[in-house]
């Protein structure tokens, strides 16, 4: 077990070294960044005063090198557009973004799960087929355009729900069920394979001619099989999620790193796109660690394998 | 259907428990732009927000008034010219900063010395490089010397030149690199509001000045609260709006501006800006293409292009044509030039004398509102001349320009809301990077403009320089852009064409 420990964590180490470098190298091919914050009426003499103070002369390898090495240290270095520091700014509003990821989660999980139960239940039922389209909707949905549907009908025609923001609890509702729905599909699926491979296996046979309640059955020995990946899968959802939900927050207005992100793109701001993509590609790589660990412990077959 | 009916009980019940944010009933104006503002000060942060929101919590000296198409006395009582480079304002002696400390000469000397020393870093500095310095003259007088004679001194007097107490930025905190970080400075002006509270990303609160002097030009504030928020996305700003979460945005599309009206829900006004389109001509066949080089061809171009159904169809209802290479509302800007009127058939008859009677293809340049210059290129083609649409970032088209690279490039500027002809003409046919004809008799006309403060001088200046562009058709002007504005209908509110909402003047209805 501890050598795959380290065969992974070696392997997530080298995942982030090569997202980082690919970040900071992509950041420049949009163009002169000092074309981007020189303004207007900049002059030649401007622009290259600006790319001598922010080090944009140098080879961009040099500028990665030293990128890093302040990384590492915590000093992902100063935005340009907002003027503090860009792990100050991150770290404020990481909270915001987190939040928001556990929201949606808890509303996959919690609209999933049963789903894909019920459909493995019936599999080729009726039910399994409203199941299945649920998962095809939201697989085939853009996320903003449900945003803004569910923004139609529950805070302008209904007026149930505040259109956007982050002062109550109210304010989480929409924008978890938008960027939630986006992975609902995926959860449900496996949910519904587990379970019908979990129903037709030898113990289940075995608790059914013992007796057990068709519950018990089903959730006491079959779902907590079957949702071993799904548990997995989640954890890497929500790496997903935090990531995805740059379009949620800017619909909807919430100040959270997804926001912060939209906003570094069109000013330009590259220290911060190039904290806020490593620090999303981190929080990815170390839920992907720690799923395979969980599946690792769970499942000897793939620590061996 | 139990489970339903408790769902929907749980909703309605959560209906009612909705806070609200905005509006008459808790005397808050909230209104909403997509830019988020990490930074109150007018002079740190660059952006139309912060102009904005200095005219409420800053004063400047003087005020431009938009109906009078003059300027007010603010901060100043009264004024005199030494000259061409030197005035000397008096003082109002009743006004106080919002931390309580008076208001006199030596604030004013503070803050136009520490603007113009470059030791402070401040940016943007086209607002205050035309000062020379400040210099105390008494108490509640003060003498300020011009760099050089500058004829938009006073508008920036009004608009970007806020005062700020003396010794205000003196605590700024020293950064690691040394830079001191003057960002971090307390907001503290003399104007009608003052901030209470500031998240970024997400608001700034602004309360009432109830200590703001009376009868000057911005009145009394007859708002208790105005709320400043970032909300990015349109549509939820128009979703905001529409359930009452905030109260006045701009900038709404034309299409969605029609809707929202319809509704009769809030109020939907368009009012017209001080940007301006127009197109430049290659008159020196710099890009390789030589057919602009006769003025028959340009005039040909100008009489195929109908600028009027351009701007009431597409841009809005407060659109006009202009016949000058400048905005109607700035000062100088004369129309009394060669017009062009829309008459396709006068352009083939012109393409016909220049020799075209084929029509011509060449590269057609834009960067803003691909609709306006499709638009252009459909009414070019009704009379045979074939424009190939080369769509750009803007960055990336103004080097293309500046190199001589582009037939035509259709353009826009938008003066930095100065409503006089220096802040446009001026930049453009002064023999600058800009200037497409560099053509000596519009440089000295408007360098006469430039460099003297009698207006009678200046609009005869300009005039023959206006005059010199559309004779030669060096550019076509076009049109003017307007805006869209929505707002509650319980607000009291009036747009105006410098794109610098007056929220100290707004009222409830």
């Amino acid at each position: 077990m501890l050598g795959f420990l380290l065969k992974r964590l070696i392997s997530a180490i080298l995942v982030a070294i090569t997202v980082s470098s690919i970040t900071f190298s992509m950041t420049f091919l949009s163009g002169d960044p000092a074309i981007a914050l020189a303004g207007e009426n900049a002059t030649p003499d401007d622009l290259q005063a600006i790319r001598e103070f922010y080090g944009y002369d140098k080879p961009i390898p040099v500028q990665y090198l030293n990128w890093l090495i302040n990384a590492v240290q915590g000093d992902f270095g100063h935005s340009h557009y907002l003027n503090q520091p860009v792990a100050h700014e991150i770290f404020d509003r990481l909270p915001t973004t987190m939040t928001l990821g556990l929201c949606a989660l808890t509303f996959a999980l919690l609209l999933a799960v049963p789903l894909g139960v019920v459909a493995a239940i019936r599999p080729n039922s009726i039910v399994d087929r409203i199941a299945l389209g649920i998962a095809v909707i939201g697989q085939a949905m853009p996320s903003f355009w449900f945003a803004l549907t569910m923004m139609l009908w529950f805070a302008i025609n209904w007026g149930i729900l505040p259109v956007s923001g982050t002062a109550t609890w109210k304010h989480f509702i929409m924008p978890a069920v938008a960027l939630g729905y986006y992975i609902t599909p995926g959860v449900m699926r496996l949910t519904r394979a587990g379970m019908l491979e979990v129903l037709q296996s030898d113990y289940i046979r075995t608790a059914r001619a013992k007796g057990a309640s068709k519950f018990s059955v089903l959730f006491k020995h079959a779902l907590r099989n079957a949702i071993v990946p799904v548990v997995s899968l989640a954890a890497v959802q929500f790496g997903f999620m935090l990531g995805g939900s740059i379009v949620i927050e800017t619909i909807f207005a919430i100040n959270g790193l997804g926001f912060l992100a939209w906003e570094s793109i069109q000013r330009a701001d590259l220290p911060m796109m190039q904290a806020i993509v490593l620090v999303l590609s981190l929080f990815y790589i170390l839920l992907t660690f720690i799923s395979d660990v969980l599946n690792a412990w769970l499942d000897p077959r793939i620590r061996i394998g | 259907m139990k489970l339903m009916q408790t769902a929907l009980a749980a909703a309605l019940v959560a209906s009612t428990a909705l806070p609200a944010f905005a509006g008459r009933d808790d005397d808050t104006l909230t209104w909403a732009t997509d830019r988020e503002i990490a930074v109150v000060d007018p002079y740190f942060s660059v952006t139309r927000e912060l102009v904005i929101m200095g005219q409420m919590g800053w004063d400047g000296l003087v005020l431009y008034n938009q109906e009078t198409q003059d300027f007010d006395p603010l901060l100043a009582t009264s004024w005199e010219w030494d000259g061409n480079t030197s005035v000397t304002f008096n003082l109002r002696e009743d006004v106080v900063f919002h931390d309580g400390s008076t208001f006199d000469a030596n604030d004013v000397v503070y803050t136009i010395n520490f603007l113009v020393d470059e030791e402070n870093g401040v940016p943007a500095a086209s607002i205050y490089n035309w000062m020379e310095s400040a210099t105390l003259v008494d108490e509640f007088t003060v003498r300020i010397d011009l760099n050089a004679p500058t004829p938009t001194a006073f508008h920036y007097l009004s608009n970007e030149i806020m005062i700020m107490p003396e010794g205000h930025y003196d605590d700024a905190p020293t950064g690691a690199d040394g830079a001191r970080d003057y960002t971090t400075v307390e907001p503290n002006g003399t104007g009608p509001y003052q901030v209470v509270e500031s998240v970024p990303g997400e608001y700034i609160l602004w309360q009432a000045n109830a200590d703001y002097f009376e009868e000057g030009p911005k009145g009394t504030p007859q708002i208790g609260n105005i709320r400043f928020r970032t909300i990015t996305e349109s549509n939820t700003q128009l979703a905001e709006l529409m359930t009452g979460g905030i109260d006045w945005i701009w900038d709404v599309p034309q299409e969605q501006a029609t809707r929202l009206d319809a509704t009769g829900r809030v109020t939907v006004v368009n009012e017209r800006t001080l940007r301006i389109s127009y197109m430049a001509f290659d008159v020196d066949g710099d890009s390789g293409t030589d057919v602009f080089t006769n003025p028959l061809v340009r005039q040909a171009v100008a009489h195929a292009i109908n600028r009027e159904a351009i701007a009431t169809e597409l841009v809005g209802p407060a659109s006009v044509v202009t016949h000058s290479a400048c905005h109607p509302d700035q000062f100088g800007c004369t129309q009394d030039v060669t017009q062009y009127e829309y008459d396709p058939d006068r352009a083939r008859a012109l393409l016909v004398e220049a020799g075209y009677p084929d029509g011509f293809e060449f590269d057609f340049y834009g960067y803003r509102q691909r609709e306006f210059s499709e638009a252009v290129i459909g009414d070019l083609a009704a009379v045979g001349i074939q424009a190939n649409l080369r769509w750009m970032q803007y960055r990336a088209l103004l080097s293309e320009v500046q190199e001589g690279n582009t037939p035509i490039n259709h353009m826009t500027w938008g003066s930095g809301s100065i409503p006089d002809v220096a802040a446009i003409t001026s930049h453009f046919f002064s023999g600058g990077p800009d200037d497409p004809a560099g053509d000596p008799r519009t440089a000295a006309a408007l360098a006469r403009g430039d460099t003297s403060v009698d207006p009678a001088v200046r609009e005869e200046a300009y005039a023959e320089a206006l005059g010199i562009i559309s004779g030669e058709l060096y550019w076509l002007p076009m049109f003017t852009y307007a805006k869209y504005y929505a707002f509650s209908n319980d607000l009291d509110f009036t747009p105006t064409s410098d794109e610098l909402p007056r929220f100290y003047e707004a009222s409830w209805r």
